[in-house]
C-alpha cells in the first residue's frame, strides 16, 4: 500500500497536502483499492464555499460509493476536471490525481489529521474489520 | 447475438389498422394550435406481427423465472406463483374496470380491497391496512411517514432520527433518509441479533423509532424482540416491521403481538404474486389503531353490504400513488389466501422453514456458516473456505451455479457478513430439488479445489458470459442509437 | 389447496435427517407466549380450485366492465385498445415469474426488453435518458420534483392547479420529507395563466410543473414558462400523456429537463387503477441522479453485446442512508406491455390512434352542443374535455341505465374522454342522454 510521507491523512481516507493557505486533497491508495474500479467522480463546483466536514465530491465505483469530506473551511479554487472524463485516473495514481484545491479561510486543524505513519497503522486496523 | 427490435425494422412492415372513420374528418391543425403540434414523427421500429411475437418469445427464452427452476434468492421469497391467481386477475370484471367508475359498478372489487385488508390484519395482528403502496419500499415510505405524522401531531418535533440495524435491507436506511430522518445504525451482536445494549445506549427522545426485520436478514429470529419493543416504546419511539421475511413466521406468530406498531408486507413475496421481472409488486401497510388517522386516503369502508371510499380523513398523510393500489396484484394475493386458507399459510411457513434448515444442515459440510444454528426461512453461508484455499469468491460460485441450471442466491448481502450467500429455498421446493441443489453446491466446492479455473471463468452455458460492468457505468449507453 | 410439494412422509424424513422430531422443533427460538393461540377467522382450510373459480367469478360479476359498458371515463386512465399480442406475451412465465435482472447472464431477455423500453420512451418524449419505469404517473412526478429539489438545492415546486388533483395529493405527501415545498399556482380558466405562473417563479424555485394535456384535457402554453424557469436556473418538469405525444410537441423539443407520465394507455389494462407504470426520462445532465433502475449496454467476456443494470451507485442497496430515492422495483411487466404496444401499433398506428381519439372527441363536442350541452372551458383540448352539468352524479346514473359508464364528476361539470374504441353510435347515445333526450 502506498502512503507517501509529507501528506496528512483523514479517517475517511482522504490525503491532504498543505502549502501555506492552499490545501490540495484527493483519495488514498487504500480508498481506491477498496472502492475498486472507479466509474464516476462528481467534482465540486469551482469557487464554491465549503465548511469543515462538508461533502464536496462523490466517488463511485460499480458497487460502492464514497463521499469526500473537506477537512477545512474555505473556497474551492481548483478542481480536477479531468476526472469527469477519466475517473480511472484515481485508480491509476490517486496521489498524482487530486480532486480539488481549497483556499483556506481560517486556521487548519491538523490535530484531527494523521501522519503517514499513523495512517498506516489505522489502515491495518481497518483491514482487520 | 439477439438483434434489438430496432434492428429488425422494415419500412411498412407494420400493418396495424383502425376501423373505418365513421365521423366527419377534422384536421388536427383545425382544432389544435399549430405551434403545439409535433413536427417529427415518433421513432418506433416497424415489424410484422409474427416477427414481433418471435422477438419477444426469443427474449423470454433468454430469461429465467421460478417456472424455469430453483430460485433461492434470499429475502426475495421466490415461491411458486399459482396459476389460478393469474387467471383470476385477468377476469374482465377485474382487469377491465376503470378506477373512477360509479361505486355501485365496482362493489366486487371494493369487497376484495376490504376483505384482503381484514385478512392481512388477522395474519399479522394489526388493526388496519392500506393497500395503496405499490411495492415494499413504497410501503416503507408510507409507514415511516405515518410515524413522522404521529410524532408531529403530538407536537414532538424533536424526534428526527430513525434507528436501523446494520443487517437491515438497504431500503430501510434509504426510506428513513427519504422521509427526512437521520439514520442511527444499531450494531449486531455476536449471535447476529440486535445488540440490546447498543440499542439502549442509542435510544433517546430524539429517536422516532426502530425499523426491524424479524427474522432478520441472516434468517435469525430476534429472540429478544419483546425487550427490544419495550426499550423503543419506553423511549417514546415506534416500532416498524419490515415484512420482507414474513414467510418465516406466518401462522406461527404475529408482528402485532411482538409489539410492532407499523408494518409493511410484500404481496409479491409472502403471498405468492409473481415478481414480474422486477415489478409490479404491492406493499400493503398495517398499523395499530392509534395510528389509524394517519393512513393514506382513501380507505375502503363497509356499511351494511355496501362498500365505499372514505376520503374525509384530515390527518391522513395523503396519497402515495394514484387510485387505490396495484389492484391486479391485490386480486392475486386475495385468490392465494382464499385458496390455501389459514391452515395453508401456516403449512407454507413450516415447510419454508423446514426447507431452509434442511439446506443449511447439508451445505454446512462444505461451506462456512457464520451463524450455525436453527434458522427461519433463510440462512447465510459464505465462500470463506473457498477464498482461503483457492481465492474463489462468492461471485464465482454464484456464476458457476448458473451452469448447473440454478438461479444464484442473493450475494454479498447482508453487508455484515463477508462473501455472503443468502439462501431462501421457500416452501414450494421438493426434497428432490433441494437434494440436487445440494449436490451441485458440493460439486462446485470440489471444482474449486480440483478445477478452479472452471469456476473462475463461469458461467459457460449461459447466452452471455460475465459482463463488463465498469465500462457500462463509466461510459453509459442507455438507449439504442443508429 | 396447497402448493407445498413434499407429502407428510417426506416431511418426516427430512425432519429426521436434520435431527428434529416435529415441525414445532423448527420454532423453538420463538418465545412461547408469542405463539398464536387462536384460529384465524377467515377461510380455514382453503378452497379447491373449482370453488375458487366460482368465488372469484362471482366477485368479478359484481363489477360492470368496460367491455360490456362503453365508457367515457379518462382523468388519468384511458380505455385504449389493447392488441391481442400483448396478452400472449404477458402469459410467458419466463417474464412474469422472474426476479429483478441482477444476474445479467441469465436475465438478458428482460434486460434487453428494458433497454428497448428505455429507447422507445426516449424517442417518444424526445429526452436523452429514461429509467426502467416507476410505480405510476403520480409517483414518477413526485420523484421528479424530489430530484429537482436536490439538483438545484432549492425547495419550491410550482404546481398549477390544472395538474391532476391526485398527482397534487401525491406531491404533497412526498413533501412530508421536508426536502420540497409544493406551491400551487392558482388557475381558474381550465389552463394556467402564464403571467401568474411566471410571477411566482423566483430564485428559490426548484421546478415548474406543466401537465400536457392538463387534467381537464386542455392544452397549456409551455414556451413562456420554459423561458422563465430556465432564466431562474430552475428545472422544467413536464407530465405528459404518451398517446398524445404522437401528435403533440415532445417535452424534449419544448426544453423540458424531466418528462414523466402515466404509461397505462400503452397497452395496460385499466385494472381498477393499477398496476400501471410511470415513465421517467431526463436530459443527459441529470443521468447520474435519476431515481430507479437503468439498463445499459456493454460487452461480455466473449466480446458479445450484453445488457446489464448500470449506474447502480445511485440506488438504495448501495447508497443506503445517502440514497435520494428508496425505490427498488420498476414496473417491469407493465413496461414490457408498453414496449410491445408501441411496436404493435407502430409510429403510424400511434398517430392514427391519437388522431382518431381526438376526432371522436371533436365529433362528441359537436353532438353535445347540438343537444344544448355546453363546454366548461372553450380552450383547445386533446381527446378529453369537460362539459357543464348541474348534477353529474345523476347523469352518470342515467348513462348507466342506458348501458354506458359516463365521465368523471367535477363540481357542476363532467369530464369526458374519447378513445379510438368509441363508436359514432355510442357518442350519439351519450349526447342524447346528456341532452336530456333519454333513449329508452
Amino acid at each position: 500500500m502506498n502512503i507517501p510521507q509529507g501528506l496528512f491523512y483523514s479517517s475517511s481516507h482522504e490525503w491532504i497536502k498543505i502549502e501555506g493557505e492552499k490545501v490540495t486533497l484527493g483519495i488514498t491508495d487504500f480508498a481506491q483499492h477498496h472502492l475498486g474500479d472507479i466509474v464516476f467522480v462528481e467534482v465540486p463546483e469551482l469557487n464554491s464555499e465549503v465548511n469543515v466536514g462538508d461533502s464536496i465530491a462523490v466517488v463511485e465505483s460499480v458497487k460502492a460509493v464514497s463521499e469526500i469530506y473537506s477537512p477545512v473551511s474555505g473556497t474551492i479554487i481548483a478542481v480536477n476536471e479531468e476526472l469527469e472524463e477519466s475517473p480511472e485516473l484515481l485508480n491509476e495514481d490517486p496521489y498524482k490525481n487530486y480532486i480539488a484545491v481549497i483556499e483556506v479561510s481560517n486556521e487548519i486543524e491538523t490535530e484531527k489529521l494523521m501522519s503517514a505513519k499513523d495512517y498506516e497503522a489505522y489502515c491495518i486496523e481497518e483491514e482487520k474489520k | 447475438m439477439t438483434k434489438l427490435i430496432f434492428e429488425k425494422h422494415i419500412a411498412e412492415a407494420n400493418t396495424f389498422e383502425l376501423p373505418p372513420l365513421e365521423v366527419p374528418e377534422v384536421g388536427l391543425s383545425e382544432t389544435v394550435p399549430e405551434h403545439l403540434l409535433r413536427e417529427n414523427a415518433t421513432v418506433i421500429p416497424e415489424v410484422s406481427e409474427v416477427e414481433l411475437i418471435r422477438h419477444y418469445t426469443e427474449l423470454s427464452n433468454r430469461a429465467y423465472g421460478v417456472d424455469n427452476g430453483f430460485y433461492p434468492l434470499g429475502s426475495c421469497t421466490m415461491k411458486y406463483n399459482p396459476k389460478i391467481n393469474e387467471w383470476a386477475s385477468r377476469l374482465p370484471g377485474f382487469a377491465q374496470i376503470h378506477p373512477y367508475q360509479p361505486r355501485e359498478t365496482v362493489q366486487g372489487a371494493m369487497q376484495i380491497l376490504y376483505e384482503l385488508g381484514k385478512m392481512l390484519g388477522e395474519i399479522t395482528g394489526m388493526d388496519h391496512f392500506t393497500l395503496q403502496p405499490a411495492a415494499g419500499a413504497h410501503g416503507e415510505m408510507a409507514g415511516v411517514m405515518m410515524i413522522k405524522a404521529y410524532h408531529n401531531k403530538r407536537g414532538d418535533f424533536k424526534r428526527t432520527k430513525m434507528m436501523v440495524p446494520d443487517s437491515a435491507h438497504g431500503t430501510n436506511p434509504a426510506t428513513a433518509n427519504v422521509v427526512g430522518f437521520d439514520v442511527i445504525e444499531i450494531k449486531s451482536n455476536d449471535r447476529g441479533l440486535v445488540d440490546l445494549d447498543d440499542l439502549k445506549a442509542k435510544m433517546s427522545d430524539e429517536v422516532a423509532g426502530l425499523m426491524l426485520t424479524n427474522p432478520n436478514t441472516l434468517g435469525l429470529f430476534e429472540e429478544e424482540i419483546q425487550e427490544i419493543a419495550a426499550v423503543v416504546h419506553e423511549g417514546g419511539g415506534l416500532l416498524y416491521y419490515d415484512g420482507a421475511n414474513l414467510n418465516a413466521i406466518m401462522g406461527i406468530c404475529r408482528p402485532g403481538d411482538m409489539g410492532f406498531d407499523v408494518i409493511h408486507l410484500n404481496l409479491h413475496k409472502t403471498f405468492a404474486t409473481p415478481h414480474g421481472g422486477g415489478g409490479p409488486g404491492s406493499g400493503p401497510v398495517g398499523i395499530k389503531d392509534f395510528l389509524a388517522d394517519f393512513l393514506p386516503k382513501p380507505i375502503v369502508i363497509k356499511k351494511g353490504d355496501s362498500y365505499s371510499f372514505d376520503y374525509d380523513r384530515p390527518d391522513s398523510i395523503g396519497r402515495v400513488k394514484n387510485f387505490y393500489g396495484n389492484f391486479g396484484v391485490i386480486v392475486k394475493a386475495y385468490t392465494y389466501i382464499m385458496a390455501v386458507g389459514s391452515e395453508g399459510l401456516k403449512d407454507a411457513c413450516q415447510q419454508a422453514v423446514l426447507n431452509a434448515n434442511y439446506l443449511r444442515y447439508h451445505l454446512q459440510k462444505k461451506y462456512h456458516i457464520p451463524f450455525d444454528r436453527l434458522c427461519k426461512h433463510e440462512f447465510v453461508i459464505t465462500a470463506r473456505n473457498q477464498m482461503e484455499s483457492n481465492h474463489v469468491a462468492t461471485l464465482d460460485i454464484a456464476k458457476r451455479l448458473m451452469d448447473y441450471g440454478y438461479h444464484p442466491p442473493t450475494v454479498y448481502f447482508p453487508l455484515i457478513v463477508k462473501e455472503a450467500m443468502m439462501i431462501e429455498p421457500t416452501e414450494t421446493e421438493s426434497r428432490e430439488r433441494l437434494d440436487s441443489f445440494i449436490a451441485a453446491m458440493d460439486e462446485i466446492a470440489r471444482e474449486v479445489r480440483e478445477n478452479t479455473q472452471i469456476v473462475l471463468d463461469a458461467p459457460h452455458t449461459t447466452v452471455i458470459g460475465r459482463v463488463d460492468e465498469v465500462t457500462a457505468a463509466r461510459s453509459p449507453i442507455v438507449k439504442w442509437e443508429e | 389447496m396447497k402448493f407445498t410439494p413434499n407429502p407428510p412422509a417426506v416431511v418426516e424424513a427430512m425432519l429426521n435427517d436434520i435431527g428434529l422430531k416435529n415441525l414445532d422443533d423448527l420454532f423453538t427460538d420463538i418465545n412461547e407466549d408469542l405463539k398464536q393461540k387462536h384460529q384465524q377467522e377467515f377461510v380455514k382450510n382453503g378452497l379447491s380450485e373449482i370453488e375458487i373459480r366460482e368465488h372469484m367469478k362471482k366477485l368479478a360479476g359484481r363489477n360492470s366492465n368496460v367491455d360490456d359498458y362503453p365508457t367515457f371515463l379518462g382523468a388519468g386512465a384511458y380505455d385504449h385498445y389493447i392488441p391481442a399480442v400483448i396478452e400472449q406475451i404477458m402469459w410467458r412465465s419466463e417474464f412474469y415469474t422472474a426476479y429483478t435482472p441482477y444476474q445479467a447472464e441469465i436475465s438478458q431477455g428482460i434486460l434487453q426488453a428494458i433497454f428497448e423500453y428505455q429507447t422507445l420512451i426516449c424517442n417518444l418524449t424526445g429526452m436523452d435518458v429514461s429509467n426502467a419505469s416507476m410505480y405510476d404517473g403520480g409517483s414518477a412526478l413526485a420523484e421528479a420534483c424530489k430530484l429537482a429539489s436536490m439538483h438545484t438545492k432549492r425547495r419550491k415546486i410550482l404546481v398549477p392547479e390544472t395538474v391532476h388533483p391526485e398527482y397534487m395529493e401525491v406531491l404533497k405527501t412526498y413533501g412530508i420529507s421536508g426536502i420540497m415545498e409544493i406551491v400551487p399556482v392558482p388557475c381558474n380558466e381550465g389552463t394556467y395563466s402564464a403571467d401568474t405562473f411566471i410571477s411566482m417563479i423566483d430564485k428559490e424555485t426548484a421546478a415548474a410543473i406543466v401537465q400536457q394535456p392538463n387534467f381537464f384535457g386542455n392544452l397549456e402554453e409551455v414556451t413562456k414558462i420554459e423561458e422563465a424557469i430556465h432564466q431562474n436556473k430552475g428545472l422544467l418538469i413536464m407530465a405528459v400523456d404518451p398517446i398524445s405525444l404522437a401528435v403533440l410537441k415532445a417535452p424534449g423539443d419544448l426544453g423540458a429537463d424531466i418528462a414523466v407520465g402515466e404509461g397505462q394507455s400503452l397497452g395496460n389494462s385499466l385494472s381498477f387503477g393499477g398496476p400501471y407504470l410511470g415513465f421517467f426520462a431526463a436530459t443527459n445532465k441529470l443521468m447520474r441522479k435519476i431515481p430507479g433502475r437503468i439498463v445499459g449496454q456493454t460487452l461480455d467476456t466473449r466480446g458479445q453485446r450484453a445488457f446489464v443494470l448500470t449506474l447502480q451507485a445511485r440506488e438504495q442497496h448501495i447508497r443506503r442512508e445517502k440514497a435520494n430515492s428508496n425505490i427498488c422495483s420498476n414496473q417491469a411487466l407493465n413496461a414490457l406491455a408498453a414496449s410491445i404496444y408501441l411496436v404493435a401499433v407502430g409510429s403510424k398506428g400511434l398517430k392514427e390512434i391519437a388522431v382518431r381519439s381526438h376526432q371522436l372527441a371533436h365529433f362528441a363536442e359537436v353532438q353535445l352542443k347540438k343537444q344544448g350541452v355546453e363546454l366548461l372551458y372553450n380552450k383547445p383540448y386533446f381527446r378529453e374535455f369537460a362539459v357543464k352539468m348541474d348534477d353529474p352524479a345523476f347523469m352518470n346514473h342515467k348513462l348507466l341505465e342506458n348501458g354506458m359508464i359516463g365521465g368523471y364528476e367535477l363540481p357542476g361539470a363532467m369530464l369526458l374522454a374519447f378513445t379510438e374504441k368509441r363508436t359514432r353510435a355510442e357518442i350519439e347515445r351519450l349526447a342524447f342522454v346528456l341532452g336530456g333526450l333519454e333513449n329508452d
